[in-house]
C-alpha cells in the first residue's frame, strides 16, 4: 500500500548518512520533516478515499430517496445482528490500533506485537462475518444477476404493498459494491498490518521512529469510519417502524 | 531580437570538464526504469506522453481527413465513432492530464522550492508505472477494436448497448487515474513540507501555486470518476441497473458523477499551463509579476469554483431549470479568476522590456487563444446560446481553444523555456520561433472555422454531412489547418532531439531568469543543489537581477 513505500528503512543513498537514523531518507533534512511528510501524505490519501466512497454514498442516497420502500424492504433482508456485531468488532479493533501506536511510542515491544496481532484477528473476524452474510445472500438469491429473485417481499409500514424486485436489486448492487470495496480496503489493511508486525518483530520501531505504525493506524481508523457510515445506511433503514 | 544580442545576457561560461549531473550519473536501461530521481521520472513521462500525443494525433488526422469531403468516404460510421472516441480518450487521459504536471511539474517542483526530491520518490516512480500499465491497457483496447461511446462513456449506451470493450478502456482510465492521484499527492506534500529555508508561501513561484491548485483537483476529483468507472464496469458485467433507466437507474446520475471529475479535469489541464505562462511572461518582460497574490489565489479559486460548475455540461440533458440557472451563474463566476489572471499578465507586460524569444511567442499564443476559448466558454454558460449550440462544432472549437490552444501552447512554451535546464543544451532559437508561428497559424486555421460551422449548426460526431454540402469550405480550411498544425508539432520534436546532441551547451541561467531552478547547474546534479539553498529574496526579483547590468551601460554626462 502507499504508506509502506513512504517509510521503508533501506535506501541506496543511506551510506552517506551513517551517522543518522538509518530510517531517514536522503532527501529529508531531519526526522521531524520526514515524519510530517509521511503523516500529511496519509491524510491527503485519506481525503481521496473520502471522495472515492463519496461517489458511492451519493449514488446510494439518490436511490434510497427515490425507492425508499423498496430499499427498506431489501434492507430488512440483511442480517442486522451480524452487522451490529461487525460494528462492535471494528470499534474494538480501533482500540487495539491505538494501543499499538501508544506501545510503539513508549517502546513496549510485546504490547505492540500483541496489539497488532489482536487488530489483525479482529479484522479477520470482521471479514469472516461478512463472508457469512455474503453466503446467506447467495443462498437467498439476493445477489444481483440472472438468478436474482426478490418476489412478494412486503414494504415495511405499507401493508399489502410489495417491493419492486428491480429496485431491490439496485439496493443489493450498491450493497455489494459498497461493502465489497470496504472489505477490499480491510484486506489491504491486513496486508499493511502484516508488514508492521514483521517490522515490530524485528524490533525496528522505536519512540524516535514509528511513523509506519502511526500512518498504518490512520488508514485502519479510516476504514473503520467508513463502516460506521455504511452500517446505519445499509442495515438500519426504517428500523423505527 | 534574440537574447544573444541583449545586454542582460550573461557571458557564456567556458567549457569545463565533464561535470556529474542527473543525466550522466548512471547509464543503462535499469538506471532509468528503477530511478527515483524526479528529473529522470519527468523524462520517462516526457517520452511516454509524447508517444500518446502522436497516437491521439493520428486519430485526429483521420477525423480531419474524413471530414474533408461531405460524404463518408474514408471510413464507415462505426469506425468514425471509434476514431473520435479513441482520439478523445488518448488525448485527455494519456496526454493532457499528465502533460505539464507529470513532465514539467515533476522536474521543476522540487527545484523551484529548493528540495532534493519530491517527498515520496518511490511513489513517484509507481505513478509512472501505473500510467504505463494504463497506457498499455488502452493500446490493447485500441488494437482489439476500440470503444465507440465517445470519451464521455455516457450511460446507458456504455452500460447496456455498445458491444465494444468498455470494461478494458474503463480499467485503463481507472489505473491511469491513480497515477494522476499519486502525482497530486506527492506535489501537495512536497509543497507543504519540503520547501527550503526562507521559501515562504508568498515567495513561491506562481508555477508552484498553479500546481498546488491542480493537485487539489487531481486528489478530490479523480477518485469520483474512478468509482463511477467501477459502477459502469459492474453494471456492464452483471446488468445491475444503476445507470440504465430500463432497470430503474438514472443516466443523469452517471452524467453528474462523470462531469464532477471531468469538468475540473479541464482545470487540471489549463492551470499548470497558466503557471508556465506566468513564469515565461515575468522572465521575458523582465518584471515582477503584477498582482502576485491575486494570481496565486485565483489559481486556488479556479480549483474551488471548478468543482461547482459541472452541470453546465447537462443543460439539455433534463436537469431542472433552477439548477441550470445556478450552474449557469457559477460558470460565469469561474470566469472571474481566469480573467484576473489574464489582466495581471497583461499588466505585467505593460512597460516591460519584452523579448520575443520562442517561449514568449508560445505565451503570447496562449494569451490570445485562451482568451478566445474562455470568452466562448461564457457564450456556452449562457443558457439560451448553449441550447442552440449544444453538440455542435462550436463546443468542439471552444474546448480545443482551451485544451490545445491553452494547455498545449503552455506545455510547448514550458518545454522550450526549461529545455536548457532539462537537457543542458540550447535549442535552435530560429527554428523554435518558426515552429511557434506555425503552431499558432495552424491552430487558428483548424479551429476557428469550427466556431463558424458550429454556429451555423454543424453537429459534432457526424462522419457524413452530405445533406449540408455548404459546410465543406470551412471543413477544408480546418483540415488544411490541421496539416499545418501537425508540421508545427513535429518540428520541435525534431530540433529538440537534434539539440540534445548538437545544441550549444547551456549556461546555468541562459535567460537570466529568477527562480531557484536557475541557481543550480544545467543539467542539475541528482540531488539538485550542491548545498541547501536559503531564500532571502522575493519571487520574480527581475529589477534586482537586471540592476547590475543597467549600471554598466555607459551614460553620457
Amino acid at each position: 500500500m502507499h504508506d509502506s513505500s513512504t517509510t521503508a528503512v533501506h535506501e541506496h543513498h543511506g551510506e552517506a548518512h551513517v551517522a543518522h537514523n538509518p530510517a531517514l531518507l536522503h532527501h529529508f533534512a531531519e526526522e521531524q520533516q520526514q515524519r510530517n511528510a509521511a503523516s500529511l501524505g496519509m491524510w491527503v490519501f485519506l481525503a481521496t478515499e473520502v471522495m472515492f466512497f463519496g461517489g458511492l454514498f451519493c449514488a446510494y442516497l439518490v436511490y434510497r430517496r427515490w425507492y425508499f420502500g423498496d430499499f427498506a424492504a431489501a434492507s430488512k433482508s440483511i442480517n442486522m445482528a451480524m452487522g451490529a456485531t461487525n460494528t462492535a468488532v471494528l470499534i474494538c479493533s480501533s482500540l487495539t490500533v491505538v494501543l499499538a501506536v501508544w506501545a510503539a511510542q513508549t517502546a513496549r515491544r510485546t504490547l505492540l506485537i500483541v496489539s497488532l496481532i489482536l487488530t489483525m484477528l479482529l479484522g479477520m473476524v470482521f471479514l469472516g462475518i461478512k463472508g457469512i452474510e455474503y453466503r446467506d445472500k447467495f443462498v437467498e438469491h439476493h445477489v444481483p444477476g440472472a438468478s436474482f429473485s426478490f418476489e412478494n417481499e412486503p414494504i415495511p409500514g405499507h401493508p399489502g404493498e410489495y417491493a419492486n424486485p428491480r429496485h431491490a436489486q439496485m439496493f443489493f448492487s450498491l450493497y455489494f459494491v459498497m461493502t465489497g470495496l470496504h472489505a477490499l480496503h480491510m484486506i489491504i489493511g491486513l496486508g499493511i498490518f502484516t508488514w508492521l508486525l514483521i517490522m515490530a518483530w524485528k524490533g525496528r520501531f522505536s519512540p524516535e521512529w514509528h511513523t509506519p505504525v502511526e500512518i498504518g493506524g490512520l488508514y485502519w481508523h479510516f476504514v473503520d469510519i467508513v463502516w460506521i457510515y455504511l452500517f446505519p445506511l445499509l442495515y438500519l433503514i426504517d428500523r423505527h417502524a | 531580437m534574440s537574447m544573444a544580442a541583449n545586454p542582460i545576457t550573461q557571458p557564456p561560461i567556458p567549457p569545463v570538464a565533464e561535470r556529474e549531473d542527473y543525466l550522466n550519473k548512471e547509464y543503462g536501461i535499469w538506471s532509468w526504469l528503477l530511478t527515483t530521481d524526479h528529473k529522470r521520472i519527468a523524462l520517462l513521462y516526457l517520452l511516454s506522453i509524447t508517444f500518446f500525443f502522436f497516437i491521439g494525433g493520428f486519430f485526429a488526422l483521420l477525423i480531419r481527413l474524413e471530414l474533408l469531403t461531405p460524404v463518408g468516404d474514408l471510413v464507415q460510421a462505426d469506425s468514425y465513432n471509434k476514431i473520435f472516441t479513441m482520439h478523445g480518450m488518448v488525448m485527455v487521459f494519456f496526454f493532457l492530464i499528465p502533460s505539464i504536471p507529470a513532465v514539467l511539474g515533476n522536474f521543476l517542483v522540487p527545484l523551484m522550492i529548493g528540495a532534493k526530491d519530491l517527498a515520496f520518490p518511490r511513489i513517484n516512480l509507481l505513478s509512472w508505472y501505473l500510467y504505463i500499465i494504463g497506457g498499455a491497457l488502452m493500446m490493447h483496447c485500441m488494437l482489439t477494436g476500440g470503444v465507440d461511446t465517445g470519451w464521455t462513456f455516457y450511460a446507458p449506451f456504455s452500460t447496456s448497448f455498445t458491444n465494444t470493450n468498455i470494461v478494458e478502456a474503463g480499467l485503463a482510465i481507472f489505473v491511469a487515474g491513480f497515477s494522476s492521484i499519486l502525482t497530486g499527492l506527492n506535489f501537495v506534500v512536497t509543497i507543504h513540507r519540503m520547501r527550503a529555508p526562507g521559501m515562504t508561501w508568498s515567495r513561491l513561484p506562481l508555477f508552484i501555486w498553479a500546481h498546488y491548485a491542480t493537485s487539489i483537483i487531481q486528489l478530490l476529483g479523480t477518485p469520483v470518476i474512478a468509482v463511477t468507472i467501477v459502477l459502469v464496469a459492474a453494471e456492464r458485467a452483471l446488468h445491475l441497473g444503476i445507470f440504465d433507466p430500463k432497470l430503474g437507474g438514472d443516466p443523469l446520475l452517471f452524467q453528474h458523477l462523470f462531469w464532477f471529475y471531468s469538468h475540473p479535469a479541464v482545470y487540471i489541464m489549463i492551470l499548470p499551463s497558466m503557471g508556465v505562462v506566468t513564469e515565461i511572461i515575468a522572465c521575458f518582460s523582465r518584471k515582477r509579476i503584477f498582482g502576485y497574490h491575486f494570481v496565486a489565489f485565483s489559481s486556488i479559486a479556479i480549483a474551488v469554483f471548478g468543482f461547482l460548475v459541472w452541470a453546465h455540461h447537462m443543460f439539455v440533458a433534463g436537469i431542472s431549470v433552477y439548477s441550470a440557472l445556478i450552474f449557469s451563474f457559477l460558470s460565469y463566476a469561474v470566469a472571474l479568476p481566469s480573467a484576473i489572471k489574464v489582466f495581471n499578465w497583461t499588466a505585467t507586460l505593460y512597460k516591460g522590456s519584452i523579448h520575443y524569444d520562442a517561449p514568449m511567442l508560445y505565451a503570447f499564443g496562449f494569451l490570445g487563444l485562451f482568451t478566445i476559448g474562455g470568452l466562448t466558454g461564457l457564450f456556452l454558460s449562457a443558457l439560451g446560446i448553449d441550447v442552440h449550440v449544444t453538440d455542435t462544432y462550436f463546443v468542439v472549437a471552444h474546448f480545443h481553444y482551451i485544451m490545445v490552444g491553452g494547455a498545449v501552447m503552455g506545455y510547448l512554451g514550458g518545454i522550450h523555456f526549461w529545455w536548457p535546464k532539462i537537457s543542458g543544451r540550447l535549442y535552435p532559437e530560429g527554428w523554435a520561433r518558426l515552429a511557434a508561428l506555425i503552431v499558432f497559424i495552424g491552430f487558428n486555421l483548424t479551429f476557428f472555422p469550427q466556431f463558424l460551422l458550429g454556429y451555423m449548426g454543424m453537429p459534432r460526431r457526424y462522419y457524413d454531412y452530405s445533406h449540408m454540402p455548404e459546410f465543406q469550405v470551412l471543413n477544408v480550411m480546418s483540415t488544411a489547418g490541421a496539416t499545418i498544425l501537425g508540421v508545427g508539432y513535429l518540428l520541435p520534436m525534431v530540433y529538440l532531439l537534434w539539440s540534445m546532441r548538437y545544441g550549444k551547451p547551456a549556461s546555468d541561467n541562459p535567460w537570466n531568469a529568477a527562480g531557484l531552478e536557475w541557481k543550480t547547474t544545467s543539467p542539475p546534479p541528482t540531488f539538485n543543489f550542491e548545498e541547501e539553498p536559503v531564500v532571502t529574496w522575493e519571487a520574480y526579483n527581475y529589477e534586482e537581477l537586471d540592476a547590475p547590468q543597467k549600471q554598466e551601460v555607459p551614460v553620457a554626462r
